[in-house]
């Protein structure tokens, strides 16, 4: 049974905070564990931080920092005993929800009579460690997507409802991060059952004043050793994020196109969103679009590692002799061909006409879709873009000249 | 539907090293369906009974690089209802359509002791560079999964549905991590076909060499000139574009245009 | 009126079992198939809504959106009319009487019917465009003396692929003024050449009247062109599109046009709420 000298008897109540020792994170993952949850943590691999599958922390990238800009991402490894220091890696809960690949349907032809079943396995529960705001904010999108219209994604609805978030309030801002500007961040507001803010280092003791977000969260903290936080905790994590709020919002107290000549230093992102509908829907046919094309590899990676994207594909697989079946859903893009191609000819016929779909999805008609822009922040597009293609660049661009 | 008769595949072999018709003595498990589905009658590779055509379904391999291949193509054209290219020295013409920029004659004198015997062209061209094609498909060598994909939408009568977008879809797909963003590394990848199947090299933390050429809609210009920004030199650029698919348009335009 | 018989908790990838119970020839290459749904209960439940589509699949081959249309006082046979152009329409056209033929549907948005009762109601559709607006005629017919004057306007490349010629006398006994168009004449052809928008100057309506219109873009353009040319309204017109439907749900993304996923708020669109995107070629 589980080892839970120190914790707190009775458990915790949602919108309760509680102390936890850095080295007892690991007894969170345990308890988890013992509850039947696959548990999936940040790890460094191929040179970023991915979220993969781990049984306890053994792997997490203490003192790893990231620095991102248009195209690139490069960690370093600092001497510092922070835990998530470093800020959003190429994947997120997307990853985990709408999956990559998915069967949808099978059949199988017995007798000259077919027979058709879909998935009805129920996924195993899952919890993920080191969420940040922006991710939240975009599984809340992707929720109204698959949850919330007139048909619902039962396979995604069943994984939705085994999901566990342990959720991490960011300390730092990249370059690339504009969740200020998209109302997603930097503070954690919702969608948590666990939230974290790291406070110290190397120099004082490091822990984690844990907020609880839902009942279940509360019940997993009450089998880790923890204590009620104090005052002075509590207050010390407020200050800190209300600190990188500021530093995010004197971006917006800049001259817009500061001239980053004095410094290497990558550009600070923000994205002026006033009446940004208006501004893209009114502006179709604008030159931009033209020139963001020159440039535009249409490889889709932008789309692929947004995390709100939800474009698909089903695939038909079929075995050689026709009787055994089976449809994938696979991720798609508004950059293929296969995106738009009808009997009659592909309607979007040149990456002009692809990117300008995207963006005008992403910051316009999403908001007459869903009620909420499609872009969280987050800034993944503008970093695994592999020509480093910014989408606040683009958007400033139409703005500054615009019809 | 209605069973329909067995509709008879030729393949037939021109400048290429094997390899893309073994995938399709690869396709072990599926081998016997796919003998099930279709009459194998002309595959000197791997059935001595030669069967005359005309036949449904031609897999042509390999590039056209003499004169007796030349002429050859024509009448294998004829022979089959549908002519499907496999691989990239069909497809593009291959690593051999490298001595389209060199000198054909020094190469000759260089390698045999008698060239006046070599009767070759000066070129390795792709196959529809001389006949009609009903389909390409691409990959050095090609992939198996495809090759029987596009076997059997043939022989049921259906136009195949490769992806022709990026490997990077498939990076993605994949969870990996992008080399050229987190490395910096001159990966090929966003101008290059999916299809190798969950894009092999990136997978294995190396760049992608084009196997499978340019995708849907390339646009090599503007990733070469992003690698340069990288110090990634022309030389370097040109020799990962003239590789398997030198000749494909979009690759042998980028590459003469940056050796200038 | 919309139909449905998914309960949510279900998966919406599932099929419904049904086969071919007729197959009728139409033109050169357009067939028309009867599907009927293999189990009993589920066929005295199924409604739709007429310009309402079904996604027909074909084990092994795939799904293509297929619009009803048949009767919609009449469920229990579902017909499609469908023209043979992709892989999945294709093999259709291989089917055979007692082929089954799943399918999930209804799916979209349907033509306003019964907000034009009591009016003037011209249909306008070009080639197989007429397919989604037959159940608005077996509907008219089926509640004749609901509806003012109905006109349907009807073109095709040639005479041959004009669809449903052998119903045109049928629809006319019930009062409904059909007339027909063709860009190529053969030489039995004694009907008028041009194209659909022609025929709308043969048109006297009472306004307000509703105009219903489905077939290539290119043609409801000019269609819709003329009418306002003539003093109709924007928000008297309503159009059906088509775009790549993949999924039919509003998941998959491929159906988007502008601001609108065409599976869920179409196919049937008013005009005044799509104008602004028709323009762009490309969007």
């Amino acid at each position: 049974m589980a080892k839970v000298d120190n914790a707190r008897s009775g458990g915790y109540a949602q919108g309760e905070k509680a102390w936890m020792a850095k080295n007892a994170l690991d007894d969170l993952i345990q308890a988890l564990r013992r509850r039947g949850y696959r548990t999936v943590l940040p790890r460094v691999s191929e040179g970023a931080i991915v979220y993969a599958d781990a049984k306890n922390t053994d792997n997490l990238p203490i003192g790893v920092l990231d620095a991102q800009d248009g195209g690139t991402y490069r960690l370093s490894q600092t001497d510092e005993d922070t835990y998530f220091d470093y800020v959003v890696g190429p994947h997120s809960l997307k990853n985990y929800m709408f999956l990559p690949r998915e069967p949808v349907l099978s059949g199988k032809r017995v007798d000259g009579k077919w027979h058709f079943s879909t998935p009805q396995d129920p996924p195993e529960p899952l919890a993920v460690i080191g969420v940040r705001s922006c991710d939240l904010h975009a599984l809340a999108i992707q929720d109204k997507v698959f949850l919330q219209g007139e048909y619902v994604d039962a396979a995604y609805q069943a994984r939705r409802a085994a999901l566990f978030l342990v959720a991490v309030n960011c300390r730092r801002a990249l370059a690339t991060c504009f969740c200020h500007s998209m109302g997603t961040g930097p503070a954690l507001d919702q969608g948590y059952d666990l939230a974290l803010t790291e406070l110290g280092g190397n120099e004082e003791e490091g822990g984690f004043v844990v907020a609880v977000g839902t009942d279940s969260g509360g019940d997993v903290l009450s089998e880790v050793p923890t204590r009620e936080a104090t005052k002075a905790e509590i207050s010390k994590a407020q200050e800190q994020v209300r600190q990188l709020a500021q530093e995010l919002e004197q971006r917006d107290c800049g001259p817009a196109d500061a001239a980053p000549s004095a410094s290497d230093l990558p550009r600070q992102r923000q994205l002026d969103t006033g009446g940004i509908r208006d501004l893209l829907l009114n502006n179709l046919e604008h030159t931009q679009w033209e020139d963001v094309a020159e440039r535009c590899l249409a490889c889709a990676n932008c789309t692929l590692v947004c995390p709100t994207c939800f474009c698909s594909s089903v695939e038909e697989i079929s075995d050689l002799t026709g009787e055994e079946v089976r449809r994938e859903r696979v991720w798609s893009s508004c950059f293929t061909a296969e995106h738009s191609y009808m009997n009659s000819g592909v309607v979007r016929q040149n990456t002009k006409a692809r990117y300008r779909q995207w963006l005008v999805h992403k910051l316009a008609t999403w908001i007459d879709q869903f009620d909420v822009s499609g872009c969280v922040g987050c800034g993944r597009c503008i970093t695994w873009c592999p020509v480093g293609i910014d989408l606040t660049e683009e958007v400033a661009a139409i703005r500054g000249d615009q019809s | 539907m209605a069973a329909v008769r067995k509709k008879k595949l030729a393949v037939f072999k021109f400048a290429s090293c094997d390899g893309c018709q073994l995938s399709l003595l690869d396709c072990e498990d599926e081998l016997l369906q796919l003998a099930e589905a279709i009459e194998i009658a002309y595959f000197l590779e791997a059935r001595s009974q030669q069967l005359p055509g005309p036949y449904d379904i031609g897999l042509v391999e390999g590039s056209i690089t003499t004169p007796h291949d030349r002429a050859r193509i024509q009448e294998v054209r004829q022979k089959c209802h549908r002519l499907v290219t496999i691989g990239a020295c069909a497809t593009s013409g291959g690593i051999q359509a490298l001595r389209n920029w060199a000198d054909h004659d020094e190469f000759l004198n260089y390698v045999y002791a008698k060239p006046g015997f070599i009767d070759s062209l000066a070129t390795s061209t792709a196959i529809s560079d001389h006949v009609r094609v009903d389909y390409e498909l691409r990959g050095c060598p090609v992939n198996k999964h495809q090759l029987l994909q596009v076997v059997s939408a043939f022989a049921r009568g259906l136009k195949p549905q490769l992806p022709t977008y990026s490997v990077c879809v498939d990076c993605k797909r994949e969870g990996t991590v992008c080399v050229a963003v987190s490395q910096g590394v001159a990966c090929l990848g966003p101008v290059t076909q999916a299809g190798c199947g969950g894009a092999l090299c990136p997978t294995h933390h190396r760049e992608c060499f084009g196997c499978f050429g340019p995708q849907e809609m390339p646009n090599p210009a503007s990733l070469s000139a992003r690698y340069k920004s990288q110090e990634v030199d022309s030389p370097r650029l040109v020799r990962l574009l003239r590789n398997f698919n030198s000749n494909a348009p979009a690759f042998r335009d980028e590459g003469n245009r940056l050796s200038g | 009126m919309t139909g449905s018989v998914m309960p949510p908790s279900q998966s919406p990838w599932n099929v419904h079992r049904a086969s071919v119970t007729a197959i009728h020839d139409e033109a050169p290459g357009v067939r028309t198939y009867n599907v009927t749904l293999a189990d009993k209960r589920l066929r005295n439940c199924y409604s739709f809504a007429p310009g309402q589509f079904n996604m027909l699949y074909v084990p092994g081959v795939g799904e293509a959106a297929i619009s009803i249309s048949s009767d919609p006082d009449k469920p229990q046979v579902l017909q499609h009319t469908v023209r043979a152009v992709g892989n999945v329409t294709n093999s259709l056209a291989q089917a055979q009487i007692g082929d089954e033929l799943p399918f999930r549907g209804p799916y979209g948005a349907a033509w306003p019917v019964e907000d034009c009762q009591g009016k003037d109601l011209v249909i306008a559709a070009g080639g197989i465009g007429l397919a989604p607006l037959r159940p608005v005629i077996h509907y008219i017919i089926n509640r004749r003396h609901a509806f003012g004057r109905v006109w349907v306007l009807y073109g095709s490349r040639t005479p041959s692929d004009l669809i449903y010629q052998d119903q045109f006398d049928g629809w006319r006994a019930h009062g409904i003024e059909v007339l027909t168009i063709v860009d190529r004449a053969d030489d039995n052809w004694k009907g008028p050449i041009g194209v659909v928008p022609d025929l709308l100057r043969q048109v006297t309506v009472s306004q307000p009247a509703t105009l219903f219109t489905c077939g290539p873009e290119i043609m409801m353009r000019f269609v819709i062109l003329g009418a306002l040319n003539m003093g109709w309204q924007e928000h008297q017109v309503f159009l059906s599109l088509e775009r790549n439907m993949n999924c039919a749900l509003g998941f998959c993304g491929h159906c988007q046009f502008g601001p609108e996923f065409i599976c869920k708020s179409g196919p049937v669109f008013n005009y005044r709420r799509i104008e602004p995107y028709l323009r762009l070629e490309d969007l």
